[in-house]
């Protein structure tokens, strides 16, 4: 049964969600806004919430400095190509850890897990020395392999407690039914963690959407990505705070339109698991 | 083709030997049944020969060749799980061809074989519906569907009745007895409700702690059970077991009487006071306080109008009384 909830509650509780939910979304909200300031009224104080001249020279302004479409791929490339080695590398690793565990699994978990507790620029020299005699500096190669890299742990986690709900038995009658191992993993478990896939897949993306560290370190122009295009707005001619909040609408922009319409996947999976 | 043969199969879990030395002949053709408590092994020594677990040391043999290191899908033996196991994201007709698939079999032949196995066992009806949406009989059909389109050398099944409610239960047993005498396929079967072990095998084997106690036809596991283990086990409800005085008398230390050779008589015999009285139309089963001789089980045929309370006299079948010795053994 429901518990009851008093209408006083009800109010509350709603006021107070809408109250936390403005407060993280209003950094986005005046970036926005911003973006369709005439460049000195974006700098104004006290600060002209609506009534400001609304124009879209920023946009235009944006577009003729920097060539939009190139950084978008680059992204697109980035995003896309580091998830899906990632899932490759990781789709095995995870069926051997929840199918067939050894002794040092569990800490094997843990040990990847910590990686990601490091701050990533105590690896940065090491990792820009080996870029820099491969030649992978500024390469869309090279930053699919670093964000696959720093993703991984997460990727093969998310996949690990997906399949842990998956009953062996149904894999042990593939294997009778004479499945070998690829026809198991193909035809048996991937169908059935498919969403499990999905959702992993699309944190995935926007977390290597979302990268900034690693992206706007070890490009200069061939391979920069959207945060490389933000991060050139804010140079030392000075600041720009309505180019740079164009520029930040339209890096932003891709990933929460995905990330709106995959919500209820997302939050499906984030939570899966948790409750049996 | 369906021989298999185990020697001295060990299977031991770090420290914990679940299977201490196995040696068993399973015959063509032969429907087998393990019997046994829960933990006795039963179930691992069927993973075994299924391949899903390695064995610790021993050889198994599948049809005289030695299979002991072979993965599961060439041992061509088919699996019906405790759980059905199905394919949740296929559709039953994808569940039966599934194995057709991997052995890379044309598309007509699969559609004919999944047909012919969809009407034996009346699937045909809900051939195209996924198994989230059958019942759990229905799904146990899909399962030995399953198993039977590929033609193994021989099926094995883990306790695949025991999802079911019992009225189902008695007609998936007939069931698969029917299929076996229609198959003429080797069958091993792991239960642990002996009254599926005696109405389905030719062999039982009757396992405890991992060790093999008796095997035999279900005949000769009744009549003469090798030890005290497989005297208390086999028959329902359970033979009585008598130590002491009225064990002597018959040159044993323990007696076995089973429920079914006790006879309620006027007077003379044991003397008891009825516990309980279980009426179940066609007999009617007396729990009797007998004094040392302990509680004791009988069998009275039909309706018998003793209610708790009564006092009983009971005389036992004296050819039916199996004498066992000091070491448990029985003694012809």
């Amino acid at each position: 049964m429901a518990r009851a909830v008093s209408n006083k509650q009800k109010t509350f509780n709603t006021v107070a969600a809408w109250s936390v939910a403005l407060l993280l979304f209003f950094p986005i909200a005046w970036t926005i806004l911003t973006s369709f300031k005439p460049e000195a009224q974006a700098v104004a104080s006290p600060p002209i919430w609506l009534g400001f001249d609304w124009t879209l020279q920023n946009y235009i302004d944006v577009n003729e400095q920097r060539d939009y479409l190139r950084f978008f791929w680059n992204s697109v490339i980035i995003a896309v190509g580091s998830t899906v080695l990632g899932l490759i590398i990781a789709i095995p690793a995870a069926w051997s850890m929840a199918f067939v565990p050894g002794r040092w699994t569990k800490d094997l978990l843990m040990w990847m897990l910590s990686t990601k507790m490091m701050p990533a620029v105590g690896v940065l020299v090491p990792i820009y020395l080996v870029f820099t005699r491969m030649g992978l500096l500024d390469s869309r190669i090279g930053l699919v392999v670093v964000l696959t890299l720093m993703n991984l742990p997460i990727i093969v986690w998310m996949l690990y407690t997906y399949f842990k709900e998956i009953p062996g038995e149904i894999l042990e009658a593939a294997r009778m039914d004479g499945a070998g191992l690829r026809a198991e993993i193909l035809y048996v478990l991937m169908p059935m963690a498919l969403p499990g896939i999905a959702s992993t897949f699309l944190l995935n993306i926007i977390l290597a959407w979302n990268e900034a560290f690693w992206t706007i370190t070890l490009t200069v122009t061939n391979a920069a990505p959207l945060t490389k295009f933000i991060a050139s707005f804010s140079s030392p001619q000075g600041l720009f705070y309505a180019k740079l909040s164009a520029a930040s609408t339209m890096a932003i922009a891709p990933i929460l339109i995905l990330g709106w319409f995959s919500q209820k996947q997302l939050v499906r999976g984030l939570t899966f698991g948790a409750v049996k | 083709m369906g021989q298999i043969t185990l020697k001295a199969v060990r299977k031991s879990f770090g420290d914990v030997h679940v299977i201490p030395g196995i040696d068993l002949v399973i015959n063509e053709g032969e429907f087998v049944v393990f019997v046994g408590p829960s933990g006795c092994g039963k179930s691992t020594l069927l993973r075994l020969i299924a391949g899903l677990e390695d064995t610790s040391s021993g050889t198994i043999e599948i049809d005289g060749a030695d299979a002991t290191n072979l993965a599961p899908a060439k041992r061509k033996l088919a699996m019906v799980f405790q759980s059905y196991a199905l394919y949740p994201h296929m559709s039953v007709r994808k569940n039966i061809s599934f194995p057709l698939k991997m052995a890379g079999m044309s598309a007509e032949e699969q559609e004919k074989r999944v047909a012919h196995a969809a009407k034996i066992l009346n699937l045909s009806s809900y051939i195209d519906r996924k198994p989230g949406q059958l019942s759990g009989g229905q799904r146990q059909r899909v399962a030995i569907g399953r198993a039977i389109v590929r033609e193994p050398s021989a099926f094995l099944f883990d306790e695949p009745l025991s999802n079911l409610d019992a009225a189902l239960r008695v007609n998936m047993r007939q069931e698969i007895s029917e299929l076996h005498q229609s198959l003429k396929t080797t069958m091993i079967y792991v239960t642990h409700d002996q009254v599926e072990a005696m109405t389905m095998a030719d062999k039982i084997v009757v396992l405890n702690a991992g060790r093999i106690e008796q095997v035999g036809s279900p005949m000769e596991l009744y009549n003469s059970p090798a030890n005290l283990f497989v005297a208390g086990f086999i028959g329902s409800p359970k033979a009585n077991l008598i130590t002491g005085a009225e064990a002597e008398k018959y040159n044993a230390t323990t007696i076995g009487i089973r429920p079914e050779h006790l006879d309620v008589v006027a007077s003379g015999g044991w003397e008891g006071r009825v516990i309980l009285s279980e009426h179940l139309g066609s007999d009617t089963f007396l729990k009797v306080d007998a004094g040392v001789l302990g509680t004791l089980t009988v069998r009275a045929g039909g309706e018998v109008a003793l209610r708790s309370g009564d006092s009983v006299h009971m005389a036992p079948q004296m050819d039916k009384i199996m004498r066992f010795g000091a070491d448990g053994k029985f003694m012809a």
